[in-house]
């Protein structure tokens, strides 16, 4: 059979295919209506917070923090509870990592404040001595760019049914004409955050519309719990 | 029928050698600098925002994975295809035109992936970063490469396929689904019609996601870090060395057997995770099983050599390819065993698995891809290989960097882990997280280290390479196995 499928490359493709489709089919076809059922409590991202995921993604905070707590004593003292599946359910995509040069965050809400997040990502070292992590000033004069954060959670409403919009739940609007309204409440939010911030640079840029990527990203990670 | 000599058409093949030993050196290099970004986190900010270790990271494994690795992958295919089909790319234009096609839309994929990922374009999928219009590229790329494969082989006068290109089709085959897969995403300027136009959201998402993405992460490592290097080795040891494959069967059963038992691996990424419980064990008890084929393999090349192991000593090429599968065994049985639930319990998240990673890409990819080049320069220039002696600095230069990587990153791994879970008489956690960063910087540095002396053994390659077109003595005919080398 070796020697005949050899000899005709077609149905040597097909087999080769067929053998190496197998597995996917198997593992993960069954379980996909099953995961992505959200834990009770479980909200979207508000748009500023999508805003800060956004920045977060844009410079691979993932490449060094996981977003998974195992369900280990030693993981669940450090970080909290351990994570369950349904906590993911709006998050687009996964940000779990495969690396833990920093710590865990998946609920460094829980534990860190703006006040905290401000001087550690201005300079690390100035909480954390020995931190190698880098400083990210840049975030502090660079601001996010909201339109393509609505685009994002205006997306994950109408193709994926993402619960904007109802009782409890975030608002955000039905298509792009209220991104003005959206963009008022992201202000709002963060201008609580500003408030509690010291940079003047940071302050003043709010008070003039302006959404720095640093106040957005700690919305995101105040959001993590 | 003709009864002369066939006379090959390298040019492709050479570009893509080519652009291997560039983005060898480019995207090694900068895996050298965010290597030493972790001992020295001073040299984060030399660039601003474009040289911390988070934007860079990516830029190196993509440009090592798929710049270095793929142009040498392809490169290879395009000389070994034409030899094992017994049919020049030369003598169908269309053919011979795609594959050029291939070539420019390569680079012109590999440069707009470069600039994007510094400007801050990523999906954060690991190894699948680039957004969706790259995605789209890509296709179009591969599809290319496919057209170019099976255009080879419907001329081909050789009927029967030779190993290695079971090795390319199952390349070619595995890669696209699960690249289609993994890459499902939806535009968010199409749907909305606003922001910014190369965003996307993941059509999957949380757990989902995780599983999909690392069915294809893992499979990624499959098909591009083993699947085409097996395709690789099956032709240049047996030619370099002018012996037959040990066996037959042997190549049959790790062929197949790879084929249907790598897929399931992937849940190995996943342990412990959020995943259902079933599959992390599937994960596991696959990557187990994955040491026969794979061994399978590796022994079927070391057996090849048998009675003629004096060549391990007269030929660096040589030396090259028998390190290569050695460490093709060193990372195939340290992958399964830290596929094991309670090691992977200890190991994930930690250094090890970068050490684990690096084993298998420097010590079996780099080596294959860099021995395959030097095999087909006497052959694309018609001229001896201009230095034995440099080749085999390089080799031992290289040689000693891997060792002092993978070793250092296996104790920072483990120190780690067992720090993390460290506890004190009253059972609380014995270090803050901290503890355990500050306590690696010796072994970042001696990682660092090790990653220069590959880097520096790369230039010596590209050195060898360039003198050797250069040389001034031709060859009369193309040899016939070993290559031939100045001193």
């Amino acid at each position: 059979m070796f020697h005949w499928l050899e000899k005709r490359p077609f149905f040597f493709s097909v087999g080769v295919f067929l053998v190496i489709a197998f597995a996917g089919l198997i593992e993960i076809v069954p379980d996909f209506a099953q995961a992505s059922r959200p834990v009770a409590g479980t909200k979207p991202y508000t748009l500023l917070q999508i805003a800060g995921r956004q920045t977060y993604i844009k410079d691979s905070c993932n490449a060094c923090h996981s977003q998974l707590i195992r369900p280990f004593k030693s993981e669940t003292d450090r970080y909290g509870p351990y994570s369950l599946s349904g906590e993911y359910a709006y998050d687009r995509p996964f940000l779990w990592g495969s690396k833990r040069t920093g710590p865990d965050l998946h609920r460094v809400g829980e534990y860190r404040t703006t006040d905290w997040h401000e001087n550690h990502m201005w300079e690390p070292t100035s909480v954390v001595p020995g931190s190698i992590m880098p400083a990210y000033k840049h975030m502090f004069h660079q601001n996010v760019d909201l339109e393509t954060a609505y685009a994002e959670a205006l997306t994950d409403k109408i193709v994926f049914n993402v619960p904007y919009d109802q009782p409890g739940m975030p608002k955000l609007g039905n298509s792009k004409e209220d991104f003005p309204a959206a963009q008022k409440m992201a202000l709002e939010e963060a201008k609580k955050i500003a408030a509690e911030m010291k940079n003047q640079d940071v302050k003043d840029a709010v008070a003039r519309g302006e959404i720095p990527e640093i106040v957005a990203l700690i919305a995101y990670l105040n959001s993590l719990h | 029928m003709q009864n002369a000599a066939l006379e090959y058409d390298y040019t492709v093949s050479k570009w893509f050698t080519y652009l291997a030993i560039i983005f060898g050196i480019v995207g090694m290099s900068i895996g050298v600098f965010i290597a030493f970004e972790l001992a020295f986190p001073e040299l984060n900010n030399l660039f601003g925002q474009y040289g911390t270790f988070s934007r860079l990271r990516p830029i190196h494994t993509n440009v090592v994975a798929f710049g270095f690795t793929l142009s040498g992958i392809f490169g290879t295919f395009y000389y070994v295809s034409q030899r094992v089909l017994k049919v020049s790319i030369a003598e169908s234009k269309f053919v011979h035109g795609v594959g050029k096609l291939h070539f420019w839309l390569y680079l012109l994929l590999a440069a707009w992936l470069v600039v994007s990922e510094l400007l801050g374009y990523t999906t954060s999928k690991e190894y699948a970063e680039m957004e969706w219009p790259l995605d789209l590229l890509t296709v179009v790329v591969w599809v290319l490469w496919g057209m170019a494969m099976f255009g080879l082989i419907g001329m081909r006068r050789e009927k029967t396929l030779y190993i290695s290109m079971w090795y390319y089709i199952a390349t070619f085959l595995g890669v696209a689904m699960l690249y289609l897969f993994n890459n499902m995403e939806v535009p968010t300027y199409l749907v909305t019609g606003m922001g910014d136009w190369m965003k996307s959201v993941s059509m999957y998402s949380g757990t989902n996601d995780a599983l999909v993405q690392w069915w294809y992460g893992h499979n990624a490592v499959a098909f591009v870090f083993t699947v085409p290097i097996i395709a690789i080795i099956y032709y240049y040891l047996p030619k370099e060395s002018g012996q037959p494959v040990f066996s037959y069967k042997l190549s049959l059963l790790s062929f197949w057997g790879l084929m249907f038992v790598y897929l399931w691996a992937g849940g190995h990424h996943l342990i412990y995770s959020t995943v259902p419980d079933w599959m992390q064990t599937m994960g596991s008890i696959f990557s187990v099983i994955l040491i026969l084929p794979s061994w399978g393999s590796a022994i079927n090349m070391l057996l090849t050599m048998k009675g003629e192991w004096n060549q391990l000593k007269e030929s660096p090429l040589i030396k090259f390819m028998v390190l290569a599968s050695t460490f093709y065994m060193l990372s195939t049985l340290e992958g399964p065993i830290q596929a094991i639930k309670s090691v992977n319990a200890l190991a994930h998240f930690t250094d090890w698995i970068p050490g684990h990673v690096h084993d298998g890409t420097l010590g079996w990819v780099a080596f294959m891809i860099i021995a395959s080049a030097l095999h087909m320069a006497p052959r694309y220039y018609k001229r001896e290989i201009y230095s034995r002696k440099l080749m085999e600095m390089q080799f031992w230069i290289q040689t000693t960097g891997i060792v002092l990587y993978f070793s250092s990153m296996w104790i920072a791994g483990i120190t780690q882990g067992m720090m993390w879970r460290a506890v004190d008489q009253y059972g609380n956690l014995a270090y803050s997280f901290i503890d355990t960063v500050t306590v690696l910087h010796p072994y970042y540095t001696i990682r660092a280290i090790g990653g220069t002396l590959f880097v520096i053994g790369l230039f010596l390659w590209a050195y060898n390479f360039v003198k050797t077109m250069q040389s001034e003595k031709v060859l009369e005919k193309e040899p016939a196995f070993a290559s031939p080398m100045g001193a």
